[in-house]
């Protein structure tokens, strides 16, 4: 089982698309599997016949696990024949770890499926036994020093990095490597505690944990703080509804226009479209929006790159399809990585406010509420307003309040006037 | 700047400190009229004369122990060994006298002694006279250890040594002495106890002292070939050792080799990693490793004698170890 992520442990096997017998070219896809993110394609690393599929459609094993044998037709392949798959479900908590890919065991003759095309892939023929331990990071992970400090200046759990030193030493690269990696869905996500009593215990999903681990490493290392404010949206309703009017193919959505206005501020306020990065801030050139999606048991984060840069219905084509895609799980790693801010929408489940956490590095995130006609005071008289309440949570290392109130500021100038955004 | 050999710039050091501190004076086997085994103190005698120019018997003892005495009646004796390997006859003088004296004096008697002379493996001189001796001195509480690499170095680092107060033990290479190189004009003095960056990198560090200078240099280079950036640093000073320097390169690149010609076994290398796992442990990408001289007596057989030194190669491979590449 090769990893197909930088986060996965283990994989879903969900389908075969060669069947035993069946002769293979290097590149061409073997299996689909299901990751913690997505379903990927198992592709085989060298030409040859599928001489014997181990994993069963529907089983999971950790990474490093046996999962078919590719040879040359007449190859013994006899001393494989008894290698033992990994236990289909291990139970939980146990297994999944990089180490659980064992120790390197010597490749075969021309090696499994998973052959190391990726480091984090051990080149096994066999899944050596671990040890069950109670929780997967309190196993000993050999890495260097200077890897260990990274990776708690980083907050990266250094179990979850995969080592390529030797013995499977995590050493500077790859905690740099798994640093940079696709930032995993972890913005804006409800809260994950669940009640004491009367409760049933469900065994945590590959996403579900991605997600905790992400969420973990946010609000702790991370020192939020929250800047609310409220938005008269009559004009961008206004806006909406002409446009509508014009015929389909100018429909966009409220969240569209909230990403324009968020692209725009950011590329008027750099100094939000930041990120921590322990010995320095990193102030980007670009303007990636993130927008969180929820998707069955979970939620992802995909980007839209230049968002500043792209007009409305560019934007508009954009999300629907990366949401749509998102929710089929079909998203490939470079469509949710590299966001500089992100975007978290609760309006369609009629929130009226609330705080999302940050998706580190970001340095920011705007968790964005319904539009509803509320009492405002207008010239000394109650009005009625259509309002959106936004707040937006700050990695306070990197914004100040004033600096965060400014971004907001021109935010509002902007959905309050949204022909400003044609300026 | 002029460009000198290695036994120039020696010579111009000790022409100039004869001449600035009568106190001076140089004594040895040959190095009067002979004018130095090596030519380091060539036109010394005919400029200084033979009080301050001294030859003596091949009685490595006794001259190392006059200088002792010379040294604690006030003046300040250049003390020339052949080599090294002969210097051996003269430990008891240099470790339980000069070392020691300060200290049993309770700070009344300083020592200001230069014991020099070439050290190292030359070519085909056999085990016995090819020999790196300076873990041997840089242990011994109360000695000063100088290992100098290039011809500026050399001149600098001698003044420095017959300035100072204490007994220093200071460690040519005979295969050095022809070496040239640019030499500031006027007063030069390099201060003991302070590394010198040879070459700037940012991949790993490069620690090495006298002669492997140039072989860590030629790795550095051929290391730079395949995209490596290799720092390369000359304690130059093994005793005291500039801690802050190598360290600090080490936590610029997290990995290091070092790099001497002597034993392995509780080798100056040894002393060095030993700091840097403390100073730098948490900037340690990967074990400190070491290149040294074969853990053998030297072999006279040339190409057994080229093995058993370290060399370029040895170095890019070690440099590549802790890199990961290899």
């Amino acid at each position: 089982m090769e990893a197909l992520s930088p986060t996965m442990e283990e994989g879903r096997l969900v389908a075969w698309k060669k069947r035993e017998g069946e002769p293979v070219k290097a590149g061409e896809t073997l299996a689909e599997v299901e990751t913690d993110k997505a379903v990927m394609e198992l592709v085989a690393r060298s030409d040859g016949v599928l001489r014997r599929i181990v994993l069963g459609e529907g089983t999971t094993v950790p990474v490093g696990a046996l999962v078919a044998v590719v040879g040359s037709a007449d190859e013994d392949i006899s001393d494989l024949q008894g290698v033992p798959t990994a236990p289909p479900q291990p139970p939980q908590g146990v297994g999944g770890r990089v180490s659980a890919g064992g120790a390197p065991a010597k490749p075969g003759p021309s090696a499994a499926a998973s052959a190391p095309a990726a480091p984090v892939a051990a080149p096994t023929v066999s899944l050596h036994p671990t040890p069950a331990h109670p929780t997967p990071s309190s196993a000993r992970v050999r890495s260097s020093p200077l890897a260990r400090r990274l990776a708690s200046e980083r907050g990266l759990d250094l179990s979850r990095v995969a080592g390529t030193g030797p013995q499977g030493r995590v050493v500077k690269r790859d905690v740099e490597a798994a640093a940079t990696a696709a930032p995993a869905p972890g913005a804006a996500a409800p809260s994950l505690a669940a009640p004491a009593a009367g409760s049933r215990d469900v065994p945590l999903t590959t996403m579900r944990k991605t997600i905790a681990r992400r969420l973990a490493q946010s609000l702790g290392p991370v020192p939020h703080f929250f800047l609310t404010t409220e938005i008269e949206m009559e004009r961008c309703w206004d806006a909406r509804e002409h446009l509508a009017a014009l015929g389909d193919a100018y429909r966009v959505s409220y969240n569209d226009l909230v990403i324009k206005a968020v692209a725009l501020a950011l590329r008027r306020h750099p100094e939000v479209n930041a990120a921590f990065l322990d010995d320095r801030v990193r102030y980007y050139g670009d303007v990636h929006v993130g927008m969180a999606v929820a998707v069955e048991d979970g939620l992802i984060t995909p980007v839209i790159r230049f968002a500043d840069r792209k007009g409305l219905l560019e934007i508009a084509a954009e999300a629907k399809s990366l949401a749509e895609r998102a929710r089929a799980r079909k998203l490939q790693p470079e469509e949710y990585s590299g966001a500089t801010f992100s975007v978290s929408n609760l309006g369609m489940f009629d929130i009226d406010e609330f705080t999302a956490v940050i998706n580190p590095p970001e340095a920011g995130i705007l968790a964005v509420g319904r539009i509803a006609q509320r009492p405002v005071v207008d010239g000394g008289a109650l009005a009625v307003r259509r309002t959106m309440r936004v707040t937006m949570s700050c990695d306070h290392r990197v914004v100040d309040g004033a600096t965060g109130a400014k971004f907001l500021q021109t935010l509002k100038l902007m959905l309050e006037n949204p022909l400003a955004m044609l300026l | 700047m002029a460009v000198l050999t290695y036994r120039d710039a020696l010579n111009q050091a000790l022409r100039e400190e004869m001449a600035r501190d009568r106190n001076v004076f140089l004594m040895g086997e040959e190095v009067g009229v002979y004018q130095g085994a090596y030519k380091v103190s060539r036109g010394l005698l005919e400029e200084f004369g033979p009080m301050r120019v001294v030859d003596t018997p091949i009685t490595e003892l006794g001259f190392a122990g006059v200088g002792v005495g010379a040294a604690m009646a006030g003046l300040r004796p250049v003390i020339e060994f052949m080599t090294w390997n002969f210097a051996l006859l003269a430990l008891d003088q240099v470790v339980n006298s000069a070392a020691k004296m300060l200290y049993m004096s309770g700070g009344q008697v300083p020592i200001p002694i230069v014991f020099r002379g070439p050290g190292g493996a030359a070519l085909m001189l056999a085990a016995q006279h090819s020999q790196s001796f300076e873990a041997w001195y840089a242990h011994v509480p109360g000695l000063k250890v100088v290992t100098p690499a290039t011809p500026a170095d050399a001149k600098g680092l001698l003044k420095s040594a017959i300035r100072d107060d204490n007994p220093v033990i200071f460690i040519e290479g005979e295969m050095l002495y022809n070496q040239k190189g640019e030499v500031p004009d006027g007063e030069h003095i390099v201060p003991l106890g302070v590394a010198d960056v040879k070459r700037e990198g940012s991949d790993v560090t490069l620690v090495a002292h006298a002669k492997m200078v140039a072989v860590a240099l030629r790795a550095a280079e051929e290391l730079a070939t395949e995209g490596i950036s290799a720092e390369v640093v000359d304690p130059r000073t093994l005793r005291p050792l500039d801690v802050a320097t190598i360290t600090g390169s080490v936590q610029k690149t997290n990995r290091c080799v070092v790099v001497e010609e002597g034993w392995p076994f509780a080798g100056i290398g040894a002393q060095i990693v030993d700091e840097i796992q403390r100073a730098a442990f948490d900037d340690l990408d990967a074990p400190v490793l070491r290149v040294t001289g074969a853990d053998v007596p030297m072999p006279y057989n040339r190409q057994l004698e080229k093995l058993a030194k370290p060399d370029a190669a040895r170095v890019v491979r070690a440099a590549k170890q802790v890199l990961y590449l290899v």
